[in-house]
């Protein structure tokens, strides 16, 4: 059956495409090549959250976007406004988070000529979209439309970019929206190659130590239920990685924390005893792997992705499955047997006990511990959906947070970009108004995107900002204390905002804990507000997070920063 | 290793620098890349050679696939596939060597497609080895401009790529 088509310029027809796709936010910004857009906008049935800088659109669609596992949307002028929206396309690029990202652009008759805000964002944007468009007739956006939310949510998802230039959005059309897409280039693999899965299901049986690595795949295929029975099942102890976080709770005791870099010394133990290394939704990043060729090189290694081309990319694999994580752990659960051996699990119980995260309290105070503040967060909300900047207090959110469910810890893992944290908080508290929501945030990071206070104000988002206030680019000092002969170059900041101010400038509540017992009295006067607030946590400033591997070193070549101070 | 990929992509706009872009991005190397219309408008097909190991040519083909544009990749191998390039030299002569230069042309089933009183072009078609070689032999007349059109492939029999 066709549908009846109506007569509409292309800006309408806009609106009408976002409402058969079933968006009720976008966040963007607005200019003068989307007049025509904005003006069908208002009043539309659709939430316009105007941020106060376009990266912030993007951080918050992506947000938004891992907050509820649908597809994050936002909108930007042409020229600046669509550069302005790189980086936040790119850290969805990089965990392949579903965002469909649209641009105004210069009339059709002016573009390539430099026109005023003309920037090629389709040239710029090829290397960080899955896919993109320049709409070159309004006849064709619904069809675009409908394949870009096709792309950006199927297989591996990411961000896809579609660039309107103005005439379109003015140009008639008769309106019909496809039911399906029709893209012979694209046909993502779910269902995971049975010979293989067997093949696994074997290798699993006959393993004495087994492994499972898990990364944001777990997420993105809401297969957490599966892999906890599947791990429970075959008696596994489970790795997640920083964006795998939540994919498995904390406290279940298979649990062995975070690997690589900042990960626990029994997760990383745990990998280089195994000899049967099961990979699900990650990808082997070298924050991850360390040395390449010391990683896990007794084991034997299974590979589940949806993507293809992550098989073999930077570690050679014994036994690959292509497809949905969800069907693929499904499958391996029936045709592997359950386990009966404990004596792997008490080996780990066993590193567990004698390598466990620690901090010691401080004897002279200098501030506040940062992971006692991350504990007393997780205490005090334990259902909070936690997002972060990027820095030293992430890695302490990721190691200390008591995570239980999927989508409740969200970070810029693969981009690590300072300033994301906050404005994706903001597109996370859109999404999930039921929900507490913190901003684990830098001192240095939130001076990136500070001026969303603006916007949670405005729009009323009441998310809480916690500062780990070091006065440091504390992770940049970090490596300068332990590579640099502690040459401080460039990192110190202290003492140059004062955050209770700042946020009390905006109209947003501003707190401050300068001792441990204020930490958790000052945390219930920001839950009990219900209002946006920025607390300025004053932290001991030359913490390091610790255990850590040495860029370049094998996981197992673990430092113990904090009994060295 | 050199690898000959014959890539069917969506004849559309931009797709040239989507497969380009991928290749320097994530640096491979291309030795050769042809693009054209195919016997079906909507589509323009690709042979690119490119150098690398097998575990490169995995990842090649692995990315292009990712190409939303890409409709297929192939891996053309030499036994069953036929392959051309174009050459056109110009090359120096005079009265006396032009006779010389005619007869290697012929020996090599060029072509002569214009004369000039102090050069000509010669037209060449064949498989990579067969243009190096004729290029060896015009050298000592001196080469003047050479343009190579890269190499385009085809699989042998019935099916196709
Ligand atoms: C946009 C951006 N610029 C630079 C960096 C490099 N970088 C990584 S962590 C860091 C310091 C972060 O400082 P802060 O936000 O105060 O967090 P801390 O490490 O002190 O907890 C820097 C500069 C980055 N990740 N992102
Ligand atoms: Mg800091």
């Amino acid at each position: 059956m066709t549908e009846p088509t109506e007569k509409m310029t292309g800006a309408r027809a806009f609106i009408e495409c976002l409402y058969r796709e079933g968006v009720d936010t976008i966040f963007g910004y607005p200019g003068g090549v989307l007049l025509p857009i904005y003006d069908e906008l208002y009043g539309a049935n659709i939430r316009h959250i105007l941020v106060r800088h376009e990266q912030a659109a993007a951080h918050a669609a992506e947000g938004y976007a891992r907050a509820t596992g649908r597809t994050g949307v936002c909108l930007a002028t042409s020229g600046p406004g669509a550069t302005n929206l790189v980086t936040g396309i790119a850290n969805a690029y990089m965990d392949s988070i579903p965002m469909v990202v649209f641009t105004g652009q210069v009339p059709s008759s002016m573009l390539g000529n430099d026109a005023f805000q003309e920037a090629n964002i389709t040239g710029i944007t090829m290397p960080i979209t899955k896919h993109n468009y320049l709409v070159q007739d309004a006849r064709d956006l619904p069809r675009i439309i409908k394949e870009a939310f096709h792309i950006a949510s199927t297989g591996r998802p990411g961000p896809v970019l579609v660039d309107m230039p103005k005439d379109i959005t003015l140009q008639e059309i008769d309106f019909y929206y496809p039911d399906k897409v029709e893209l012979r280039g694209y046909k993502p693999t779910y269902k995971g190659n049975l010979q293989q899965i067997k093949k696994a299901a074997a290798l699993i049986d006959k393993s004495k130590n087994p492994v499972i690595y898990a990364g944001g795949g777990i997420i993105n295929s809401n297969a957490s239920a599966e892999l906890i029975e599947f791990a429970e099942h075959i008696k596994a102890p489970v790795t997640t990685t920083l964006t795998g976080m939540g994919g498995f709770p904390v406290e279940h005791p298979l649990f062995l924390g975070m690997p690589g870099m900042h990960g626990t010394k029994y997760a990383n133990y745990a990998i280089q005893e195994s000899d049967l290394l099961i990979a699900v939704g990650a990808r082997f990043d070298d924050r991850v792997t360390g040395k390449l060729k010391a990683f896990a090189s007794n084991a034997k290694i299974v590979h589940i992705d949806i993507d293809p081309a992550e098989i073999s990319k930077n570690i050679k694999v014994d036994i690959p499955i292509v497809g949905d994580a969800k069907w693929i752990l499904q499958k391996l659960l029936t045709y592997s047997s359950e386990s009966q051996s404990e004596k792997w699990i008490e080996r780990i119980g066993h590193w567990k006990k004698e390598n466990p995260l620690y901090y010691i309290e401080p004897i002279t105070c200098s501030g506040i511990k940062p992971q006692y503040i991350i504990e007393q967060i997780s205490q005090a909300c334990k259902d909070a959906i936690i997002v972060t900047e990027v820095g030293q207090h992430q890695m302490w959110a990721a190691q200390y947070f008591k995570f239980n469910e999927p989508r409740t810890f969200i970070t810029s893992g693969g981009l690590g970009t300072m300033g994301y944290g906050f404005p994706a908080s903001i597109g996370v508290k859109v999404a999930r108004p039921d929900k507490v929501v913190f901003d684990i945030a830098g001192d240095g990071s939130f001076q990136m995107n500070s001026q969303e206070l603006a916007t949670a104000v405005q729009e009323n988002v009441p998310v809480i900002v916690a500062i780990f206030n070091n006065g440091y680019l504390g992770m940049v000092r970090q490596w300068q204390e332990l590579f640099h002969e502690k040459r401080y170059s460039s990192t110190c900041i202290q003492n140059s905002v004062d955050f209770v101010k700042l946020a009390e400038a905006y109209g947003a509540l501003g707190l401050r804990a300068n001792k441990p017992e204020e930490v958790r009295p000052v945390i219930e006067q920001a839950l009990a507000s219900g209002r946006p607030t920025v607390i300025d946590f004053v932290v001991e400033c030359e913490e390091n997070v610790s255990p850590m591997v040495p860029a370049g070193a094998a996981i197992n070549e673990i430092l113990d920063l904090e009994r060295k101070k | 290793m050199r690898h000959t990929l014959s890539v069917l992509v969506e004849n559309r706009y931009g797709v040239l620098t989507r497969v380009a872009g991928m290749f320097s991005r994530r640096g491979y190397n291309i030795d050769s890349l042809t693009v054209g219309v195919t016997e079906d408008p909507t589509m323009s097909r690709m042979t690119i050679v490119v150098r690398g190991d097998d575990q490169v040519l995995e990842q090649v083909t692995k990315q292009l696939n990712k190409l939303i544009d890409v409709i297929r990749v192939t891996d053309l191998k030499s036994e069953n596939s036929v392959e051309r390039e174009m050459a056109l030299i110009k090359v120096n002569c005079d009265v006396t060597s032009r006779s010389e230069i005619m007869q290697i042309a012929d020996i090599f089933r060029a072509r002569i497609i214009d004369v000039a009183s102090r050069s000509v072009v010669v037209e060449i078609t064949g498989d990579e080895g067969k243009i190096n070689a004729i290029e060896q032999l015009l050298r000592p007349f001196g080469i003047k401009e050479m343009v190579r059109t890269g190499k385009v492939a085809i699989r042998r029999g019935q099916k196709s790529s």
